[in-house]
């Protein structure tokens, strides 16, 4: 196996993401609901949030400015990779506790792993990011591990 | 509210149209700028797909909202596995589903294997859900 891997970039395996705090509030819980074509009451008036909702919470707010010219926020927590086409990825998420309006959420995101494979049309990376919610008392909410394949 | 699941049944099924204005207000409300999903011109001539492509956690929230309303207030998800495996582009109409893979009585864990598939019966994407039911 051809090694893609440098060591520059295995050394980024365990950056850290600075921790974002926010708010949950109700009108960003109708708007989610409603835009994701959600029909429960209790997600549609904003009292509790619909389980995914720490993606809409979480997406990163960046300034236009700061876009690709396909309109897509960089992710400051990757290396460059040698590899750039995206395939499918997948994701496993823990629902510890419900997420209500006034919660104040903190998420932070840790590069957990990079390693490479070789796939049938070639060389193939992997790379994993966990995202952690968390309340103000510190109990985990929301845990988020995505893996994502370049080829 | 009770709720009595069975290994091997199957959720209601429910479908959703992928629709532009609600296409539009779901990536505005996420902040997600990514032209594939409203620029036309730019995602058929530069990126070469036959439309808009809908979001993939859009699709993956649909995955969760076919358990969710089955389970009503009888029961929460406690986690997922999923993948988007195929997409899906603005006026296609998907269909989410799911069924029952175990139950455990005592504990309330109920584990599902859940879909959302086209209208070609392509499955977009495939997954596991693990949902308790209150006691």
């Amino acid at each position: 196996m051809t090694a893609l891997l440098s060591e520059e970039i295995l050394s980024c395996i365990g950056r850290q993401s600075s921790p974002r705090r926010e708010i949950v509030t109700r009108r960003d819980i109708r708007k989610y609901a409603i835009a994701t074509d959600n029909r429960q009451a209790k997600y549609l008036a904003g009292d509790v949030a619909p389980p995914l909702f720490h993606v809409h919470l979480f997406w990163d707010v960046v300034p236009l400015s700061e876009l690709s010219p396909d309109g897509v926020s960089i992710d400051t927590l990757l290396p460059r990779f040698p590899l750039e086409k995206a395939m499918a990825g997948g994701l496993d998420i823990t629902y510890h506790q419900p997420i209500k309006p006034g919660d104040w959420l903190t998420a932070t995101r840790t590069l957990t792993d990079i390693y490479e494979k070789s796939g049938r049309s070639g060389p193939l990376i992997f790379y994993e990011v966990l995202m952690e919610v968390r309340n103000d008392a510190g109990e985990p909410v929301v845990t988020e591990k995505t893996t994502r394949i370049l080829r | 509210m009770s709720l009595t699941p069975k290994v091997g049944m199957a959720l209601p099924e429910r479908q959703h149209l992928c629709e532009v204005v609600q296409q539009m207000l779901y990536n505005a409300s996420l902040w997600n700028g990514h032209r594939i999903h409203f620029d036309v011109p730019y995602a058929t001539e530069v990126e070469g797909y036959p439309g808009l492509v809908v979001a993939g956690p859009l699709i993956g929230d649909w995955l969760h909202q076919v358990v969710d309303e089955w389970l009503g207030d009888a029961g929460m998800i406690t986690g997922i596995e999923y993948s988007n495996r195929v997409a899906a582009f603005i006026g296609e109409t998907v269909t989410a589903g799911g069924t029952v893979t175990a139950y455990d009585p005592e504990s309330g864990e109920i584990r599902l294997e859940v879909y959302v598939k086209n209208d070609r019966e392509e499955v977009l994407a495939p997954g596991v859900v693990t949902a308790r039911l209150e006691r």
